[in-house]
């Protein structure tokens, strides 16, 4: 299963639902398209439901420090969602689990994008 | 009696499609040599970060080449051998993901990956026949072996898809 992605606003903040595998090639490649198309809409702050995403890879890894830092470079912020068991350990291992603000929660999530723009 | 090693070869045209292929096999075999699903999970990760340096930077994407895998397993381990038939590479020049310097890299990962999964991990370059990744995942002690059949199974599969 390759990945798929749906988008909704909430307030102020671009929500995408992802699911299936993010991982070299096309679900990778699909990650980086949709960041970028919405980062040229001026969405620029985005949070990532990881909860349906079955696998991913180093590669996916990658793309979703890549998407960090091109939403940051642009003055935005991308927070991830519902982190998998599986996701959880590779952020872990790799160190990258206090790189980026996951939740767990989607209501505290939206809000903290509030906080982040008054802090 | 049960065997001393059951043996799976697999060789898979190299293509990324068939990243996916590797990882059911490696599912299935880590089942079968014992491993508990989040074991068997952990090695297919492993498979698979081999699978893509093999496909990708190994064979260059050339679907005329092709990966050849073999799971062997024994009684205290699996072991598992990667080749592609491109120019080799040496581990130790890949940047420490974990230096803070590096934390934000977008690639550079999927060697770390593999150690981190797995016990011991080893690159051998082949003078002219490729490179071969060897990886051995072993068995927490408890853990029983679910092999049977004859002494030494050896099955050779290839596709062309």
């Amino acid at each position: 299963m390759s990945m798929k992605a749906t988008i909704r606003q909430v307030d102020s903040v671009t929500v995408v639902d992802v699911s299936g595998r993010i991982t070299l090639g096309e679900g990778c490649t699909q990650l980086r398209e949709l960041i970028r198309d919405q980062l040229s809409k001026g969405n620029k702050n985005l949070l990532l439901n990881l909860g349906d995403v079955t696998y991913i890879d180093s590669s996916g890894i990658g793309e979703l420090v890549s998407a960090y830092t091109g939403v940051s470079k642009q003055g935005g912020a991308l927070k991830l969602l519902n982190l998998t068991k599986k996701v959880h350990n590779l952020l872990q291992i790799t160190k990258l689990y206090t790189v980026f603000d996951v939740h767990d929660d989607e209501a505290g999530a939206i809000s903290s994008f509030a906080k982040s723009a008054n802090a | 009696m049960i065997p001393e090693t059951s043996v799976v070869e697999v060789t898979l045209e190299s293509d990324l499609k068939n990243v996916e292929v590797a990882e059911e096999i490696t599912r299935r075999v880590a089942g079968t040599a014992g491993f508990d699903e989040d074991e068997q999970g952990r090695i297919e990760m492993a498979v698979h970060e081999s699978m893509i340096n093999a496909i990708w930077h190994g064979n260059k994407n050339d679907s005329s080449k092709s990966v050849w895998l073999q799971f062997t397993i024994h009684r205290d381990r699996l072991e598992i051998h990667i080749r592609d038939q491109g120019v080799g590479f040496d581990p130790k020049r890949i940047p420490d993901p974990l230096d803070h310097e590096n934390l934000l890299n977008v690639s550079g990962r999927g060697i770390f990956l593999i150690r981190a999964f797995m016990d011991e991990f080893k690159v051998e370059s082949l003078n002219g026949a490729g490179t071969e990744v060897t990886m051995v995942k072993r068995l927490s002690s408890g853990i029983q072996t679910k092999q049977g059949g004859t002494d030494r199974e050896h099955e050779s599969h290839n596709t062309t898809s």
